[in-house]
């Protein structure tokens, strides 16, 4: 069965279970692999994308969920808000290995397109949900208020 | 971060995603020293992108006519920043372009690229990354250097000692000609590579103890960094394994129809750890795992608790243990001190759960069986795979991708998730086609290799004046190294990762006896970031603290005393206490400041951590202040990131880690109740380097030891409550 939704601003027919989750439509039908699997159970955040403008996880929702709504994963990211969010994740050398920093991003950006100048605790609100094993979180914390400013400037 | 380097341009995709479209350039070949082995010939790389002649002057590095500098990596990325660390040494030497410069995973071939503190293997782990190639990769980068300097002198007929080199380009100042290293690796391939060469003096080092920004940074924020998880080879199917759900228990039977009934399943196959669903997708696999029914035998399993194994540990500490340090006489030194003192400490089998779950694609067929994986110990999986498949080593080839973090879960001696892919490979059919065995994070969680359990118990003996005179530590637990291939670290039956961080203690006390006691238990376990020094740092910093306290001395103070001889240790300390702004006057009430300091890997660490504790008892860590003296600083930001993750992840195993096990079954599923540091509960941390001109010594590690017992240390400070449970969460505090 298929299902049709907008990706990365783009008209997608997925032709999958309805119930397989986002995540698997996405890496293994879609063939986009910068959303990551870590959990399953939307406990890490490694799957975080979009829809709807809303950062959701992934792993947990089925692709039957996403018909006709609107999903933009790290590939699709065109945002002013993403792209200093990118940046500044390059200026403060916030990854380590790398793997859970798609979905760092995704719900760092998710933030900022909300809220232009969020506080410790508006980040640590957002961002609780996504685990880092490299434990990079003073950078993240870090490069979103520099991501943060940068918009404003 | 201070000097700015140009970003490098971000490094291609893996050369094997366009294996097809390359040549074999064989330019020449340069020797080297091997610790342990002699001198070998390294045989330049085979494999190199087309277009272009091609200077390769050792297996470390490449040159192209388009000036690019491709440096070899023989260690892992798995976020400790190695390929960067490797890259900066080589272009040092070389006076590359940053710029230009792009790193590359070397395959696995011993004899080329082993890892020279571990002899002949090639693999990366107890922080050696740096410390064993530090001279390797000088020599490389200096040799190639000096070989594209002979070729300008012969191109233009001048002394060589006329040219200088600025940024991948030779210049000769007298007739301001100048020539890039891309249009000089002709001639350079034709000279012969120099027996020795001059190494700069550190104080012209122009990358090496700068910032320089990591190789691996820009493609981890945009979802192109290619993990083991985004391997698609044509064809390829996706395998999930049920394993059994007690330790040591094996597949009696199994009815794979239902399994086989979903759509997308391919093929059941039993293998020795259990039974794998191989399907079209992850999807499906698992949906046939779920699907599947297999009934286990569990005569052999192990049936235990937990709880009762720490039951069994603690009796132990009581009976005679092997003697891992003896210095004096300790028992009578502390049976007739004037006060003494005794602490017991219980650690839980905690699990690595990198963020990645474990992951490898084989493929595999009669004569030869290709891996993909964030490989971190190359010439083991090799023997493992090989043996697995019924191959040679030789005809096993290894593709190391970025790991998803490790923390040594990847680098094992019985290679487990490498094992298991081969044999569902071979189960399959060997017929060649692509299989990706992908871990959950239940299996991951209940997959066993856990750092061990331990019990620990103090004793300490005090003078009238203060002294501290006497010194007993007794521990109990598993051996990490026992029956591996590893086995030589065993010394008189004393695991040496059982016992560093205690036998090694740096403290001048007249009377010290360490002591250990080996268990078995059927669980399996490995070492987790930073070994030994996991626990038994934890131990020693606590403990010392308590003796201090009964000495009526400050924490600070007292141990400053004892490391007189131990100068570097003492620096570390000296400095933290420094920075952190270390005071006898207490902090405002709910408030504490601990110490505490350790020796791991032959570095060298000091923090300083500042709690609050709310009426509720629960502990907020806000501030820890880290020293780290690591030999020649490479990258002084890799070496800071090392730090701050390294206390976050320690910091999370204080306050929540435990692998607990009921009736043998692993209690923990998912970060549910596998509790893991996030980012509303990282601490501010600053970190100090100490200057230094010592070889380096590795930062991957060291970071985690000192932060628990500082923590615990603040919360003494703060609330008069000592904690001799991990994690915290145990004994109710958090």
């Amino acid at each position: 069965m298929a299902t049709t939704f907008i990706l990365n601003g783009k008209t997608a027919t997925l032709d999958a279970d309805p119930n397989m989750p986002l995540l698997w439509a996405i890496r293994e039908v879609a063939g986009l692999h910068g959303t990551k699997f870590g959990c399953g159970m939307a406990l890490c955040g490694a799957c975080t994308v979009h829809v709807d403008g809303q950062a959701i996880r992934s792993c947990v929702m089925p692709l039957s969920a996403v018909a006709g709504r609107g999903v933009t994963t790290i590939e699709g990211l065109q945002s002013q808000q993403a792209k200093a969010v990118q940046a500044a994740w390059i200026e403060l050398q916030v990854p380590q290995c790398g793997y859970c920093q798609s979905g760092q991003v995704m719900s760092a950006t998710a933030l900022l397109e909300k809220n232009s100048a969020p506080t410790d605790a508006d980040i640590d609100g957002a961002m609780s949900g996504n685990i880092c094993r490299c434990a990079t979180y003073s950078r993240i914390r870090a490069a979103i208020h520099t991501a943060a400013q940068s918009v404003k400037a | 971060m201070s000097t700015p380097i140009p970003v490098p341009a971000k490094p291609s995709r893996r050369a094997f995603l366009k294996s097809a479209g390359t040549v074999s350039v064989m330019a020449l070949t340069v020797g080297f020293e091997w610790a342990g082995i002699g001198r070998a010939r390294a045989a330049a790389i085979a494999a190199a992108p087309a277009g272009g002649a091609l200077f390769t002057p050792s297996a470390f590095l490449r040159i192209g006519a388009d000036n690019s500098v491709t440096v070899i990596a023989k260690h892992v990325e798995m976020g400790q920043g190695a390929y960067t660390g490797i890259a900066t040494v080589v272009a040092e030497e070389l006076d590359a372009d940053w710029a230009k410069v792009r790193v590359e995973s070397a395959p696995a071939d011993a004899s080329r690229y082993a890892n020279t503190a571990f002899g002949k293997i090639q693999g990366t782990g107890g922080s050696s990354a740096m410390a064993n190639s530090w001279t390797q990769l000088r020599e490389a980068g200096g040799k190639a250097r000096a070989m594209l300097l002979s070729a300008a002198a012969k191109n233009w007929r001048v002394p060589v000692s006329e040219l200088t080199v600025e940024k991948g380009v030779v210049l000769h100042a007298g007739s301001r000609r100048q020539a890039t290293f891309g249009s000089l690796v002709r001639t350079a391939a034709s000279l012969p590579v120099p027996e020795t060469v001059q190494l700069k003096d550190p104080k012209d080092f122009k990358l090496i103890g700068h910032q320089a920004p990591r190789v691996d940074v820009p493609a981890k924020c945009d979802g192109t960094a290619q993990f083991t998880l985004d391997v698609e080879l044509p064809g390829m199917l996706v395998a999930l394994l049920k394993r059994p759900p007690l330790f040591g228990a094996t597949v009696k039977s199994f009815d794979a129809a239902a399994a086989t009934a979903v759509p997308g399943v391919v093929k059941v196959v039993q293998v020795p750890r259990g039974v794998a669903v191989v399907a079209k997708s992850f999807w499906a696999a698992k949906q046939g795992r779920e699907a599947l029914k297999v009934e286990w035998d569990d005569t052999n399993a192990e049936k235990r608790s937990s709880a009762a194994l720490m039951e069994e540990y603690r009796h132990l500490a009581d009976q005679p243990a092997l003697s891992a340090r003896k210095e004096g006489d300790a028992a009578p030194a502390i049976k007739g001190a004037a006060n003494k003192l005794s602490a017991s400490y219980e650690f839980p089998y905690l699990a690595h759960a990198p963020m990645e779950p474990l992951d490898a694609v084989v493929k595999l067929d009669a004569k030869s069986c290709e891996i993909w994986a964030g490989d971190q110990f190359q010439t083991i999986d090799q023997a493992n795979a090989a043996q697995t498949a019924g191959l040679n080593p030789q005809q096993v080839i290894i593709h190391t991708l970025y790991a998803g973090g490790s923390f040594g879960r990847r680098a094992n001696p019985g290679s487990d998730y490498i094992v298991e892919a081969v044999s569902i490979a071979k189960a399959y059919g060997a017929d060649g086609t692509p299989i990706k065995l992908q871990w959950t994070r239940e299996d991951d969680l209940h997959g066993g290799l856990y750092r061990p359990m331990y019990f620990h118990k103090l004793e300490a003996g005090l003078d009238a004046n203060g002294r501290l005179t006497g010194w007993r530590h007794v521990i109990v637990g598993q051996s990490i190294v026992g029956g591996t291939a590893f086995a030589g670290l065993i010394k008189d039956g004393v695991d040496g990762t059982s016992v560093e961080g205690a036998a090694n203690i740096a403290y001048a006390i007249p009377n010290i006896d360490v002591e250990l006691s080996t268990t078995k238990t059927g669980v399996p376990v490995l070492w987790w970031r930073v070994v030994g020094s996991s626990h038994t740092t934890f131990a020693v910093e606590t403990f010392i603290d308590e003796v201090a306290h009964a000495a009526g001395a400050d924490a600070f103070a007292f141990r400053q005393k004892l490391l007189e001889h131990h100068p570097r240790m003492k620096a570390v300390l000296e400095l933290a206490a420094e920075k952190a702004g270390w005071s006898k006057d207490p902090l405002p009430k709910g408030k504490g400041r601990g110490i505490a300091v350790a020796e791991a890997f032959k570095t060298y660490v000091a923090q300083v951590a500042e709690v609050t504790v709310g009426e509720d008892g629960h502990v907020s860590v806000d501030r820890v202040v880290c020293a780290v003296d690591c030999g020649t600083p490479i990258n002084p930001d890799v070496i800071a990131a090392q730090m701050e993750g390294g206390i976050g992840f320690g910091l999370g195993a204080a306050l929540y880690g435990a692998i607990t096990l009921k009736d043998g079954r692993v209690e923990q599923d998912n970060f549910n109740s596998y509790r893991v540091l996030r980012m509303n509960e990282m601490p501010k941390v600053e970190v100090h380097i100490v200057p230094s001109t010592e070889a380096p010594t590795g930062v991957g590690e060291p970071g985690v030891a000192p932060v628990g017992p500082a923590v615990a240390n603040a919360i003494f400070a703060a609330t008069g409550k000592r904690h001799h449970v991990f994690p915290f969460t145990k004994a109710g505090a958090v």
